[in-house]
C-alpha cells in the first residue's frame, strides 16, 4: 500500500482557481478525487488519490429568469438551495434529481448541482421529461489539460459545435471538472394526482402500465411496486399490496378529466385509488429516491436501465438463479433490485442482454465488490475503445477522478482500499 | 463568406480517381455508385444553394457492411467522406468536397421495428422525418420533432443536425426525443449507442452524436420515442401594436406556467408577405403577430385559451381570435408555413437565417436589425419560434444584381454577430455547416473550439469524415494532443486545505 506523504484537499472558491489546481496537479501528475457534498462518494468505483478537489465553495446561483427558462449556478450550488429557489417562482427541474442518499446511508438533501450533472440524475418524471442530460444548456469546465472551456449556452436551441455540455452528463468528473452549469427549468405541475391499480403480478403491471402510457392522459410517472417493497413506500400508507402507480399532473381540470380517462381504461384491470397531491408527492419522493431497499445494509442494489416492457420478464427469470427483491419505475425501463446475497453480477448482465440490451449498475455494494467488480455495465471493444479514447482527448494524463468508471488506463490491479485516513 | 475556402483537395486522391470509382463499385454492386458529371449534378448542392460542389464519386449503400467496407477503405487511403441525407441542409453540411467520396444513405429507407408498448421506432436513417409519423399514426401515435422540411429531410439527417422544429419547446429536441443509434465509425467499426432504454451507459456518446453535422460518425439506425397525439389542439392569433408587447405577452404566458405546444411570431414585413400570399386573414396593421398553440385534453386547452387570451389583453393586444375549428386552427397557421415562399414572391432571393436569442432581447435585437437593414439597403422579415428564442430573420436580395449576395451574407453575419453579443447562440437549429463556420470565433475562443475538436479527434483522427464543416481551422490531431504545461508549484496558498 502507498504511504501518503501529502495529503491534500483543494477547495477553490472561483473558476480561476479550480484552473490553477488542476494545471498544478497535471504539471505534477498528480491525480484528483473531484467532489461536491462526497454524497455519491460511495457509489461507482471506489478510486484513492493522494489529492482531492472540494467544489462546494465553488457556489452560488449566478442567473435565474424564470421567464426565460433559465438558471446559471456554480457547479457546487447545493441543490437543495436550487430547488427552494425554484419553488419560490412555482418552478421546478422537471427531470425530478433523486437523492441516492436513503440508500446509501448517507446524510439526505445533500448533493450540489454539479454532482447532478456529473450522475445524470434523473427521477421517476423522467420517463416523461428527460434526465439531466436533457437539460443541460451550457457548461464551464476545465479539462485535465489544464484548459478552461466552455460550451453550449443559455438558451433552449442551440446547435452552435459539438454538445460538450451533454458529455459531461454521466462521466462521474472523469473528463472535467465543472465550474458552472446552465440547466433550463419548467414549470411546476399546479397539482398532481396518482392512480393506484391494486394486487396486480408483474406481468400484468406491465400491460396496465403500457395502456396507459399508450393513451392520451399524459401520464408522467409510472411504477410497479410489488410486495415487500411497497410495504416501506410513504411508511407504510399504501399497505402491503402490489401498486401499480400511475402520475397525473397539470392543471386542476386537466389532471382531474386525465385520471377519469385511466380511470375508465384500467377499471378491468383491479382494484383503483386514487392518491391525492400530498400522499402522492410523498409516493413519488419514495420511488424517486429508491426508499423500499433504504434498510441501512450492504445488500447489493442495482439499477438496471432496460426496454420497459421486458423488465417483468427479465425479472422473472433472474428469480429462477437468484433470491431478489424487485421494484419497477419508468414503466419498468428502471428496475430497482435488490439482491439476498451476491450481486450476481454477471447473470443479471446476461438476462439483460437477453431482454432487448441495456445496463445495470452496481449502486450499492460493500467496497470490496465495488473494487472486485464492473460497477458499471462494461462496454462492447470497439464502444470502450473509442469512450477511451473521448476520456484521452480530456484527460490526457489520468488526473481526473481516474479509475471512477473504468480500471485507469495503465492500471495493472485493482485500486487500493479506500482507507478513513484517505478521505480525512 | 462567397470566398469560402475549402479544404486543399488531395492531387493523390483525384489521381487516383478511376480506381477509387472501380473499387466503389466492387464494395456497392449494381446502381449504388454514380460518377458520370451529369448525374452527379443532382447531388452537388443541398439546401444551402449558394455553395455547389461536384464530388468525387457518388456512392449509395444498402447495407451497413457496405458503410463500413467503404469507411474503412476510405479510412485506409486517407480519402475524404461526406455523409449526406436527404440533402436539405440549410447550412451546407452536405456540401460535397472535390475529393471526398458523397456517401449518400437515401437508400436506407425502411422502418425496422414499431414497439407500441415501448413506444419506439426503429427506422433505417434515410426513412423521412414524416415517414415515421406516417407509419403509426393509425394507431394515434407520431414523432414529435417538426422540421419545416420534414416531409423530406431524413432522420439520419435529423439526428446529426439535432433538428427541432416548432413543437420543441414542449416536446424537444431531436436530441431529446432519439433514444438509441447504431453508426459506423471512420475506421468502419460499427457501434450501438442507446436503444430501447432511457439511459445510455457510459459517456452520453450520443448526446456528442446528435448535432455533430455528420463530422463523428455514419448513423445506420435510428431508434426514436413516439408520443400518443394530443385529443385537441386549438390556437390564439394575436396581433401587437409592437414586438415589445408581443415579446411580453410570450414572457407572461410562461410566467404563467403554461408551455403552449407552438409559440410563433411574425414581425410586420413577414405579416405582409404571408396574407398577400395565402389570404389567412392575418391583421395588418399589427407589428407583431403571435400565434399560440395549446394541445391536449378538450377541458384543459380551453382552460389555458381563456387564461392566454386574459394575457393578452393585459399585454395590450389589438386583435386576438381563438381558433374554432380545426380548419380555423390550420388557417392561423397557413401564412406563418408559408412564410419562406411568401417572401420568396416578393424578392427574388431570399437569406434564412437562423439565430437564437433569450427572448427578452427582442425587441433589441429588433431594433438592430432594422439599423442593419438601413445600412445594407437591404430589406428583412423575421419569423420567429417565440417560446424559444429562436429566429428566423429573411434578408431579401437579388442574387442577379453583382455584390448582393455578399451584402446579404455580410448582413446575415452582423445579425448573427449581434445574436451573440446579446446572449444568444449563431444556430438554433439549421446547423454550423459551412455557413456559420468562420463565425465560430464569435462564441467560442480557440480553446473552446480545440476541445471540440479534440472530440473529433476520437472519433476520426485523419478528419477524413465532412472536413471543411463547423470548424472555421482544421487543426492536426497531433497538434491538438500537445500540451502547454505550466503551474507546477501549489497553487493559491490562501486555498484552505486540510
Amino acid at each position: 500500500m502507498r504511504v501518503c506523504m501529502l495529503m491534500t484537499t483543494f477547495t477553490p472558491t472561483s473558476a480561476a482557481e479550480t484552473l490553477s489546481v488542476i494545471q498544478w496537479a497535471l504539471a505534477n501528475e498528480a491525480p484528483l478525487e473531484i467532489i461536491g457534498h462526497g454524497s455519491k462518494r460511495a457509489l461507482g468505483r471506489p478510486i484513492q488519490t493522494e489529492h482531492t478537489l472540494d467544489l462546494s465553495k465553488l457556489s452560488g446561483v449566478m442567473l435565474y429568469e424564470p421567464e426565460e427558462l433559465v438558471l446559471s449556478a456554480r457547479a457546487g450550488t447545493p441543490l437543495a438551495e436550487i430547488e427552494t429557489l425554484l419553488a419560490e417562482h412555482g418552478q421546478q427541474l422537471a427531470f425530478e434529481p433523486m437523492d441516492y442518499a436513503p440508500l446509501l446511508g448517507t446524510q439526505e438533501g445533500r448533493g450540489t448541482i454539479g454532482g447532478v450533472l456529473a450522475a445524470n440524475l434523473s427521477g421517476p418524471r423522467r420517463l416523461k421529461a428527460g434526465a439531466a442530460r436533457d437539460h443541460i444548456l451550457g457548461i464551464s469546465a476545465v479539462s485535465g489539460r489544464g484548459e478552461a472551456f466552455k460550451s453550449g449556452g443559455r438558451v433552449v436551441k442551440n446547435v452552435t459545435g459539438y454538445d460538450l455540455s451533454k458529455a459531461m452528463a454521466g462521466s462521474w468528473g472523469t473528463l472535467a471538472a465543472v465550474t458552472d452549469v446552465t440547466f433550463k427549468v419548467l414549470p411546476a405541475a399546479e397539482t398532481e394526482t396518482t392512480l393506484a391499480v391494486r394486487g396486480l403480478l408483474d406481468e400484468d403491471a406491465a400491460t396496465a402500465m403500457s395502456l396507459a402510457l399508450g393513451s392520451s392522459a399524459e401520464v408522467s410517472s409510472a411504477a410497479h411496486v410489488p410486495y415487500p417493497a411497497v410495504t416501506r413506500i410513504a411508511d407504510g400508507a399504501l399497505g402491503s399490496d402490489a401498486a401499480t402507480l400511475l402520475r397525473v399532473e397539470g392543471f386542476g381540470p386537466s389532471v382531474d378529466y386525465r385520471l377519469r380517462t385511466l380511470t375508465d381504461l384500467l377499471k378491468n384491470a383491479g382494484t383503483i385509488d386514487t392518491l391525492a397531491a400530498d400522499l402522492s408527492r410523498t409516493v413519488w419522493r419514495d420511488i424517486s429516491d429508491c426508499v423500499p431497499f433504504a434498510d441501512g445494509s450492504e445488500r447489493p442494489v442495482w439499477r438496471v436501465s432496460m426496454a420497459p416492457n421486458e423488465a417483468h420478464r427479465m425479472v422473472m427469470a433472474l428469480r429462477m438463479q437468484a433470491a431478489c427483491d424487485a421494484f419497477y419505475d419508468w414503466q419498468g425501463g428502471l428496475v430497482w433490485l435488490r439482491m439476498e446475497a451476491d450481486p450476481e453480477a454477471e447473470v443479471l448482465r446476461h438476462l439483460v442482454k437477453k431482454s432487448g440490451g441495456g445496463h445495470a449498475t452496481l449502486v450499492r455494494a460493500s467496497h470490496a465488490l465495488r473494487a472486485a467488480l464492473p460497477v458499471f455495465e462494461p462496454q462492447p471493444p470497439a464502444l470502450a475503445a473509442l469512450a477511451a479514447r473521448l476520456k484521452q482527448q480530456f484527460d490526457p494524463k489520468g488526473i481526473l477522478n481516474p479509475g471512477r468508471m473504468v480500471p485507469a488506463a495503465g492500471s495493472a490491479s485493482l485500486p487500493p482500499v479506500h482507507t478513513e485516513e484517505a478521505t480525512s | 463568406m462567397t470566398g469560402l475556402v475549402m479544404p486543399t483537395p488531395d492531387t493523390e486522391t483525384m489521381r487516383r480517381r478511376a480506381e477509387i470509382v472501380a473499387d466503389m463499385r466492387i464494395i456497392v454492386p449494381g446502381e449504388g455508385v454514380v460518377d458520370t458529371v451529369n448525374e452527379m449534378r443532382a447531388f452537388e448542392s443541398d439546401g444551402l444553394t449558394a455553395y455547389r460542389q461536384l464530388p468525387l464519386v457518388v456512392v449509395l449503400p444498402e447495407t451497413v457492411l457496405q458503410v463500413a467496407k467503404i469507411l474503412k477503405y476510405c479510412d485506409e487511403r486517407a480519402i475524404r467522406v461526406v455523409p449526406r441525407g436527404s440533402g436539405t441542409s440549410l447550412s451546407g453540411g452536405a456540401l460535397p468536397l472535390e475529393d471526398a467520396v458523397l456517401l449518400v444513405m437515401s437508400r436506407f429507407n425502411r422502418i425496422l421495428e414499431i414497439d407500441y408498448p415501448n413506444r419506439t421506432v426503429t427506422a433505417q436513417p434515410g426513412v423521412t422525418n414524416l415517414g415515421i409519423t406516417h407509419a403509426v399514426e393509425q394507431e394515434g401515435f407520431y414523432y414529435a420533432p417538426d422540421p419545416s422540411s420534414q416531409i423530406a429531410c431524413s432522420i439520419g439527417g435529423n439526428v446529426a443536425e439535432n433538428s427541432g422544429g416548432v413543437h420543441c419547446l414542449k416536446y424537444g429536441l431531436t436530441a431529446n426525443n432519439v433514444l438509441g443509434i447504431e453508426m459506423v465509425l471512420m475506421n468502419g467499426e460499427v457501434v450501438r449507442l442507446g436503444g430501447k432504454h432511457l439511459d445510455s451507459e457510459g459517456y452520453d456518446l450520443l448526446g456528442l452524436m446528435t448535432g455533430s453535422e455528420g463530422l463523428l460518425g455514419v448513423v445506420t439506425e435510428v431508434t426514436v420515442r413516439i408520443l400518443k397525439k394530443p385529443e385537441t389542439a386549438r390556437a390564439l392569433l394575436i396581433g401587437f401594436p409592437t414586438s415589445e408587447q408581443g415579446g411580453q405577452c410570450v414572457a407572461d404566458i410562461i410566467g404563467a406556467g403554461i408551455i403552449p405546444g407552438g409559440m410563433e411570431m411574425m414581425d410586420r414585413p413577414a405579416i405582409h408577405a404571408a396574407e398577400d400570399f395565402v389570404n389567412a386573414g392575418y391583421p395588418l396593421e399589427c407589428e407583431a403577430l403571435l400565434i399560440v398553440e395549446l394541445d391536449g385534453p378538450g377541458v384543459e386547452v380551453d382552460h389555458l385559451i381563456d387564461k392566454v387570451e386574459a394575457i393578452a389583453l393585459a399585454n395590450g393586444s389589438t386583435t386576438c381570435r381563438i381558433s374554432q375549428s380545426e380548419d380555423e386552427r390550420l388557417a392561423f397557421w397557413a401564412g406563418r408555413k408559408a412564410a419562406f415562399p411568401a417572401v420568396g414572391r416578393i424578392s427574388p432571393d431570399y437569406y434564412c437565417m437562423d439565430g437564437t436569442i433569450p427572448r427578452k432581447e427582442l425587441p433589441r435585437v429588433l431594433a438592430g436589425m432594422r439599423a442593419l437593414s438601413e445600412k445594407y439597403g437591404l430589406r428583412v422579415a423575421n419569423v420567429f419560434h417565440a417560446g424559444d428564442g429562436n429566429l428566423h430573420p429573411l434578408i431579401l436580395y437579388d442574387a442577379n444584381i453583382p455584390g448582393e449576395l455578399d451584402k446579404a451574407e455580410d448582413f446575415g453575419a452582423d445579425i448573427l454577430r449581434l445574436c451573440v453579443k446579446v446572449g444568444g447562440v449563431l444556430t438554433g437549429e439549421h446547423g454550423v455547416g459551412v455557413e456559420k463556420r468562420d463565425l465560430m470565433p464569435e462564441m467560442f475562443t480557440e480553446i473552446d473550439l480545440d476541445q471540440q475538436m479534440r472530440v473529433k479527434c476520437a472519433f476520426d483522427p485523419q478528419h477524413l469524415l465532412n472536413p471543411g464543416k463547423v470548424f472555421p481551422q482544421l487543426r492536426r490531431c497531433a497538434e491538438l494532443g500537445r500540451m502547454h504545461i505550466s503551474g507546477g508549484k501549489l497553487p493559491f496558498p490562501d486555498i484552505p486545505r486540510f
